[in-house]
């Protein structure tokens, strides 16, 4: 892919970092509002309807329908800076610093230079300039190679090469195969039969498998250019809209109407597969097509550090107000009392003629001189130790998944601290806590269960001790891939076991897999869904080899020899039946029904004669489930000829009925699928991901509570909660809630809270918790339960559960349980259970999916996590952070979030500390100087203090610092616990953090007043001068803090070290730069302070009273910490000075770790591939004519057709495949 | 298709991240621990140098001899008479007469020193133009000094500002009684203020005379010579470098200070500094304190190495070092306690 990534800055607030490329269509996702629609021509926002004539450019005209030209760009070189600007100053912190500006400019006020404000406000001002400039070029440079993408356009009765930018809509374009479709066309026709096309829709929906469009019949005949120039119809539908499944219109031609709908249209961002070439008219282009409607702006998250800042922001401007009040007032009083008398020597400024007006004017003074407290550069700087953060974890080696080669990726920047203070995590199950692969682990044929590995001797090998996988070299059509443990099938199938090769015959022929063979025997299957593609192969490699199907026949290598069997009917799964049937008719004409499906629905249609077998297979099952494996039974039936014939003449006529045709079918089906022979079951494992059990009991230690939120079918999803320990043998209970009523669900909550209290009441201390209950809420009742509880529930009890009468007790419930399971959810029910926890519970919420039914509660959650995993992109392009492997999640948690939390807490707490100590000066001095909004220092020392003598150190504590080596976070899991409980940065530290930048102020100011009261120098000259005052006072703020963030600093790196000296000796260096004679000659108005510093600072007085500021001010810090360390250690702390904790964390890890699980869960059957598929196969409408051509000859691989099923992945180089068949 | 993916080939491996130790966050780096011993160390360290500090301090500026007499509540006729200041063009004296008990040895230095003289106030720090003190050609229209920038005819002040126009114009005299002999005391009027100050920040404008360079400016209305008429003996003492001038314009840090005014020449009987025995201040009173309930000082005092008479600094040190080291030792208490206790649990 060629977009280059612009690289996540630091935002402002307004964080940008939400918008990363997509792979075509780079703005896709999580962008662009500015791009909406035209509003400003009244026409536009008024389209209720769309007309477009085919090959009528005149005629479109009118509309003014937008072109194909996109542009997510939002300025250019011209409106650049005005706009850019107008942005900027729409931040409340921007306006305020202008503000600041502006009152700097009135003489009267000014108690500051003007530049003091303008220098750090303009170097923000540009650091974010030049940040969106940055996006912007590269959005620029994004939407010009999209836009000058080629397209063929049908103009003037000839294909002509167009830029996408210049097809209008009404073109009627060409695609050929693998282009990505240029706009939302209406599909015309196509070079497949029935005016078929097969697209690719990973870039709008996130699913890799292939779709069907179909043009309607009365176009799909205009196969040549010569008659498409002349269509001449014309299309009205539904003005432009984001719905990706529905569209709606009429297509008017030749007096005709013809409805058209969502089946065919092709999308923009699609891409053409395994059609050689299409045509379309587009209906809607640019700005108006689906994609680009889809994009509107994600929701911007804000982090609780955040918003606890912005409070605190407010607040200091309180405070800030109040100083600048209590100073007014003194002014007033000052120059009512003392400074009208010393008008001889200072009249009132021009204008001023009360007190009461002096004191008004010196409240904006003070405004301005004390306005340091929340200085710019907090925003800027936060916004860079984030963004240090977030590469920090892009170049994280140890969440970098050297399989799918992908690196983790902090997609925002804007979040990492919030990392750190996790509670609860919502995880969907497929593809994030599982690999969605299957595999075929055991299976009972005919009361005999296979798949224990054996060793030599034929026994059940020991756990742990794997023998030798079975050898299936004898079939030279296996899956190498395929490993199976238990050689006694394999036996069976060689001695042949009649009902042994039953079974596999069922799983080769019952199915609706497509098999693709790129060469002579290399075959490869492609399955709607994995399960059936596990039990496909399993049946290919013990030599029952589905080789290749066309609408009418299967053919099977029956241990070498090639059988075709006539298929006759598909009965499809759907999710009221849970099994799926096929019809087929052996070699030898016997007509023959395999039937698979899940037990409780297939055991019922047995024969009853089978009763035994019956017994002994649904022992099987109860074991395999207890497994966590999934089940399914397997039955066949022989049909009669004659019965045959007259139930297919009924099918034929109920799926040619007009209505009730689904029930009709239902009914057909249900009759011919009973009293069926057993022929076994199979078991299948859901493979969890690489290390879930173990990252999902870290978390569990780090008090993070996780909620597996999942789609899947309440055993399945039970049985992955046993499987990755989130549940338990050793738990109390598991509350199965499912309920389908109100009251039921009602009930289902309150019984299982009412055992979890009788329980806790009779752990012993009954007599506490009798007191507790009178006393207190139900809550905290349920919050302090002993014993460990796991909650159930199912989809249907969860709506209920979720009204809004129900769920303040439906989360009390479930967040007394250590494990909650909701399985046979809706998307949106993801994103409610989250918004539930988040309305009530005060607690960071971590959303973790991987595909398109995440990305609600990924957006939802205050993070949100994608698994960069197999099932596309749009959960990733959702997410705030992505990588490929769940068990990258303790790391980013435990390792990254913690850190980035610490860091942050510190930095923020040094911070407010640093701005009061040197703002508070002001205030005092106040005092003295007649409240005149005199400052302390020197107006350069107040420029530069906060954006070149205090920024880097305190940066580089930001970005660099760590309490505790990354290994012991992962050991210690409790570290974990003060970011849940926002215990290092809050109001309380806030309060702490000021106090002692008061108390430093306090000391900074009146130690060198003490002293200066009446100094002299040594040499009798007078020291007690202003000047000298600043220098004394400047000098030791700076050495203060910086000893202070030395003592902050834990994590001593060269680069800490090269901050911290660094900024005394630029400190020392500019200081007698701004105080030498050069410059004053230059501008004597300016720097007034000339030769000071050499004159103070050879002073031994100076020094001693520097000295002995930081002696005061630091002294008491060190010895409140060390007592605090000493009494009540944290326990980072103590990991961080001893190591003898270990030991005993170890063994609570070893306890928490033991697995144990057993009991007699059973296992559902899960097909997770859409209904109607066996249909679409039936009809071959997904087959070439040359492939249906060419179906009687069994023998030759039919490989080219199954291409229309071809994953993404697969779809590699095999392109000429096409041309060989195309006899 | 292929393109892409062979693209994808080629930017793929580049995707691991480099196992670098700044990229891994595996720095080496100290990692400072608060322990008993660097804490009581330097707690203890901290105490001796204070407590030594202090104590030297202390003992110096013990040697210090100083004697300050407030002449404003003194001369309380002239005080009056400046209230009014309608009277500005009458002259008045006033002579203070005071008594050393002992021997003021080494250099001696005399200050006048200023009580509620705001010269920290916003508006009087910011009254003055530097550009015209180094002696050049400005518009002062342009700088802070109003309103004390030009009279109502036009002419510039020069120099101009609240801070030049309030300049102290006492002068001070020091006779010694010796025997019913008055011998004046020789002072030092030159050499009083920073070198830098003298030869960096303020110049003359260039002429050749100093009459001439300040020609069309006018003296501040509260002066009652011209600039250029500061110290018409000594052309390196007159004008803008006149020291006097260059004390006055660096303006204190608080509103009650001490500027150096003349120091003792050290010659004949002052050789060794000011012998014990009376003396007499004779002041010309010409500015007025008591409107704005202001006191004017005379100051003579000594110094050590640490500048003058100021014991805070000293008493500061000692208090410090003793808390430190207090503190240090209830950190050894709690410290210990802490300890027994927890052996006390492991049993």
């Amino acid at each position: 892919m060629p977009w280059g990534r612009p690289p996540p800055w630091p935002s402002r607030p307004r964080a940008v970092g939400q918008a990363a490329p997509v792979p075509s269509h780079p703005r896709a996702v999580g962008q662009a509002p500015w791009r909406r629609r035209r509003g400003a021509d009244g026409h536009a926002v008024a389209e209720e309807e769309r007309r477009v004539r085919a090959n009528a450019r005149d005629y479109n005209e009118k509309f003014q329908y937008a072109s194909n030209c996109i542009k997510t760009s939002k300025y250019n070189v011209v409106t650049f800076l005005p706009v850019n600007l107008f942005e900027q100053f729409q931040e409340v912190a921007n306006t305020y610093f202008l503000f600041l500006l502006i009152l700097q400019l009135i003489p009267q006020i000014s108690s500051l230079s003007w530049f003091t404000t303008i220098v750090p406000l303009v170097l923000v001002l540009t650091i974010t300039a030049v940040k969106d400039a940055t996006d912007d070029y590269f959005r620029h440079k994004s939407d010009k190679q999209v836009n000058t993408r080629q397209s063929q356009v049908l103009l003037g009765g000839g294909l002509r090469q167009e830029q996408w930018m210049n097809v209008r809509v009404g073109d009627i374009i060409k695609l050929e195969n693998n282009q990505f479709v240029a706009a939302d066309l209406l599909l015309l026709c196509s070079s497949e039969p029935h005016g078929l096309c097969y697209i690719e829709t990973a870039e709008l929906d996130g699913e890799t498998n292939m779709k069907v469009r179909q043009a309607i019949p009365v176009t799909s005949e205009l196969g040549d250019t010569g008659k498409l120039a002349r269509f001449d119809g014309e299309v009205v539908c539904e003005p432009p809209n984001n719905k990706l499944d529905k569209f709606g219109g009429t297509l008017y031609w030749k007096e005709n109407k013809y409805p058209l709908s969502n089946q065919n249209m092709l999308l923009r961002g699609c891409v053409l597969r395994n059609t050689e070439w299409c045509f379309g008219l587009v209906i809607f282009a640019g700005p108006d097509t689906k994609l680009m409607q889809n994009s509107g702006r994600t929701k911007f998250k804000r982090t609780s550090i955040d918003r606890l800042m912005n409070t605190l922001v407010l607040w200091i401007f309180g405070f800030l107000v109040c100083m600048g009040v209590i100073l007014a007032i003194g002014n007033a009083i000052w120059e009512h009392e003392v400074g009208v008398c010393f008008q001889i020597y200072l009249p009132w400024d021009e204008g001023v003629h009360s007190a009461f007006f002096s004191g008004f004017l010196s409240f904006w003074s003070y405004i301005i001189i004390l306005n340091t407290v929340v200085p710019i550069s907090l925003y800027v700087s936060v916004e860079v130790i984030r963004l240090g953060h977030s590469y920090f974890i892009n170049w994280d080696k140890k969440m970098y998944c050297a399989k799918r080669r992908t690196p983790a990726e902090a997609r925002t920047t804007t979040l990492n601290e919030e990392l750190g203070q996790v509670e609860y995590i919502f995880s969907d199950k497929t593809g994030t806590l599982t690999q969605n692969i299957m595999v075929f682990s055991k299976c009972s044929v005919h009361g005999h269960s296979y798949g224990d590995a054996q060793d030599v001797l034929g026994r059940k090998a020991e756990l742990g001790e794997r023998p030798e996988p079975v050898d299936f070299s004898f079939n030279p059509l296996a899956d190498p891939r395929f490993q199976f443990w238990d050689a006694g099938l394999l036996e069976a199938v060689k001695l042949g076991d009649p009902h042994v090769h039953e079974f596999f015959r069922l799983l080769s022929l019952c199915h609706t897999v497509m098999s693709e063979e790129k060469s002579e025997g290399e075959l490869y299957y492609k399955a709607q869904s994995p399960d059936e593609g596990a039990l496909v192969t399993a049946a290919r490699n013990f030599g029952f080899v589905f080789r290749s199907r066309t609408p009418k026949t299967i053919t099977v290598h029956e241990l070498g020899r090639a059988i075709t069997y006539q298929l006759l009917a598909i009965l499809d799964f759907n999710n009221i039946r849970k099994r799926m049937s096929v019809i087929v008719r052996g070699p030898e004409g016997k007509i023959r029904l395999y039937c698979k499906g899940a037990d409780t629905i297939l055991l019922e249609r047995l024969r009853p004669a089978s009763q035994d077998l019956t017994n002994v297979t649904t022992d099987h099952l109860n074991e395999y489930a207890g497994e966590g494996l999934r089940t399914l039974v397997l039955a066949y039936k022989d049909l009669e000829e004659s019965y045959y014939e007259d139930w297919s003449e009924r099918l034929r006529r109920a799926s040619g009925a007009p209505e009730a045709r689904e029930d009709r079918l239902a009914r057909l089906y249900e009759e011919v699928e009973h009293d069926m022979t057993l022929l076994g079951a199979t078991a299948i494992e859901d493979k969890l991901q690489q290390g879930v059990p173990e990252t999902i009991a870290i978390l569990t230690l780090a008090n993070i509570k996780i909620w597996v939120l999942t789609g899947d079918k309440q055993e399945t999803a039970v049985n992955i909660g046993y499987s990755c320990k989130m549940l338990t043998d050793d738990m109390t209970e598991v509350f199965v809630v499912t309920g389908h009523t109100v009251l039921e669900v009602r009930e289902e909550l309150r019984k299982a809270r009412e055992k979890m209290m009788d329980a806790s009441r009779s752990v012993g201390n009954g007599f506490s918790y009798q007191e507790k209950l009178s006393s207190s809420k139900l809550t905290s009742v349920l919050e302090a339960i002993a014993g460990e509880y796991a909650l159930v529930i199912n989809g249907h009890s969860l709506a209920h559960a979720l009204e809004a009468d129900m769920e303040v007790e439906f989360l009390e419930t479930a967040c007394a349980c250590k494990a909650v399971i909701c399985c046979r959810v809706t998307p949106l029910q993801k994103a409610q259970v989250v918004e539930l926890v988040k309305k009530y519970k005060k607690a960071v919420t971590l959303a973790i999916g991987d595909g398109a039914n995440d990305v609600s509660m990924i957006k939802t959650a205050h993070i949100g996590v994608g698994i960069s995993g197999q099932e596309g992109i749009q959960a990733v392009l959702a997410s705030d952070y992505s990588f490929s492997q769940f068990k990258f999640l303790q790391r980013l948690l435990l390792v990254h979030g913690r850190w980035s939390y610490l860091r942050m807490c510190k930095f923020l707490c040094y911070f407010f500390y640093k701005n009061f100590a040197f703002t508070m000066v002001h205030f005092w001095f106040g005092f003295f100087c007649g409240f005149s909004a005199q400052t302390v220092y020197d107006q350069y020392f107040i420029t530069l203090y906060n954006i070149v003598y205090t920024s880097l150190p305190v940066l580089a504590m930001g970005v660099f610092d760590q309490d505790v080596p990354e290994q012991r976070s992962m050991e210690y899991p409790k570290l974990y616990e003060p970011g849940q409980l926002n215990l290092l940065f809050n109001k309380r530290e806030f309060f702490i953090c000021i106090a002692q930048g008061i108390y430093t102020s306090v000391l900074m100011f009146f130690i060198p007043y003490g002293v200066f009261a009446d100094a002299t120098r040594d040499d009798g000259a007078q020291l007690a001068d202003y000047q000298s005052f600043a220098v004394t006072v400047a000098t030791s703020l700076v050495i203060v803090v910086s000893v202070q963030i030395g003592l902050d600093t834990g994590f001593w790196t060269a680069i800490n070290h090269f901050f911290i000296w660094g900024s005394l000796a630029a400190y020392f260096a500019i200081l007698f730069a701004m105080h030498s004679d050069g410059l004053f000659q230059m501008f004597p108005n300016q720097f007034r302070f000339v030769g000071n510093a050499q004159n103070t600072l050879a002073q031994p007085a100076v020094w001693l009273t520097i000295a002995l500021t930081t002696v005061v001010c630091i002294v008491p810090v060190v010895a409140f910490r060390f007592l605090k360390l000493d009494l009540k250690p944290e326990l980072s702390d103590t990991v961080r000075y001893t190591q003898l904790v270990r030991k005993k964390q170890k063994a609570q890890h070893r306890c928490l770790r033991r697995v144990g699980r057993a009991g007699s869960r059973r296992s559902g059957y899960a097909f997770s591939h859409q209904e109607g598929f066996g249909e679409l196969i039936m009809s071959g409408k997904n087959m070439r004519l040359s492939s249906l051509a060419l179906a009687g000859f069994a023998a030759r691989p039919g490989a080219a057709w199954i291409e229309t099923l071809r994953k993404k992945k697969g779809s590699d180089g095999s392109p000429g495949a096409d041309g060989t068949l195309k006899v | 298709m292929k393109n892409r993916k062979s693209q994808e080939a080629q930017t793929l491996p580049s995707r691991c991240p480099d196992n670098s130790a700044f990229k891994q966050q595996k720095l080496p780096a100290w990692k400072p621990k608060l322990t008993i011993t660097t804490v009581l160390s330097s707690f203890f360290v901290t105490g001796v140098f204070c407590l030594s500090a202090g104590v030297c301090l202390i003992l110096s500026t013990n040697s210090v001899r100083e004697i300050q007499i407030n002449y404003s509540d003194k001369c309380s006729d002239c005080s009056k008479l400046r209230e009014n200041s309608s009277n500005w063009n009458n002259e008045c004296y006033c002579s203070v007469d005071f008594m050393l008990k002992e021997d003021m040895l080494g250099d001696v230095f005399m200050y006048y020193g200023l009580q509620n003289f705001y010269q920290n106030h916003r508006r009087y720090v910011i009254s003055r133009s530097d550009a015209q003190l180094l002696g050049r050609d400005v518009d002062i229209q342009k700088s802070y000094c109003a309103p004390f920038t030009t009279y109502q005819n036009g002419t510039p002040m020069a120099p101009c500002g609240a801070i030049a126009n309030s300049i102290f114009n006492d002068t001070i005299d020091l006779f010694y009684n010796l025997n019913s002999s008055v011998i004046q005391v020789p002072l030092l009027k030159t050499g009083n203020s920073w070198w830098t100050d003298k030869n960096v920040k303020f110049r003359n404008p260039k002429s050749y005379n100093l009459s001439s360079a300040f020609a069309g400016t006018a003296r501040p209305p509260y002066w009652q010579k011209p600039v250029y008429m500061l110290d018409e003996e000594d052309e390196g003492n007159n004008g803008y470098i006149n020291d006097d001038f260059l004390i006055w314009m660096r303006v204190s840090a608080f509103s009650t200070f001490r500027n150096l005014y003349r120091r003792v020449s050290r010659t004949n009987q002052f050789a060794d500094g000011l012998p014990a025995g009376n003396y007499t201040f004779h002041i010309s009173y010409n500015f007025p304190v008591s409107k704005f309930k202001g006191k004017k000082h005379v100051i003579l005092s000594t110094v050590v190495w640490s500048g003058g008479s100021n014991p805070f600094l000293g008493i500061a040190y000692t208090v410090c070092g003793t808390a430190a080291t207090l503190t240090g030792f209830v950190i050894i208490a709690i410290h210990l306690q802490l300890r027994k206790k927890k052996t006390f649990i492991q049993k």
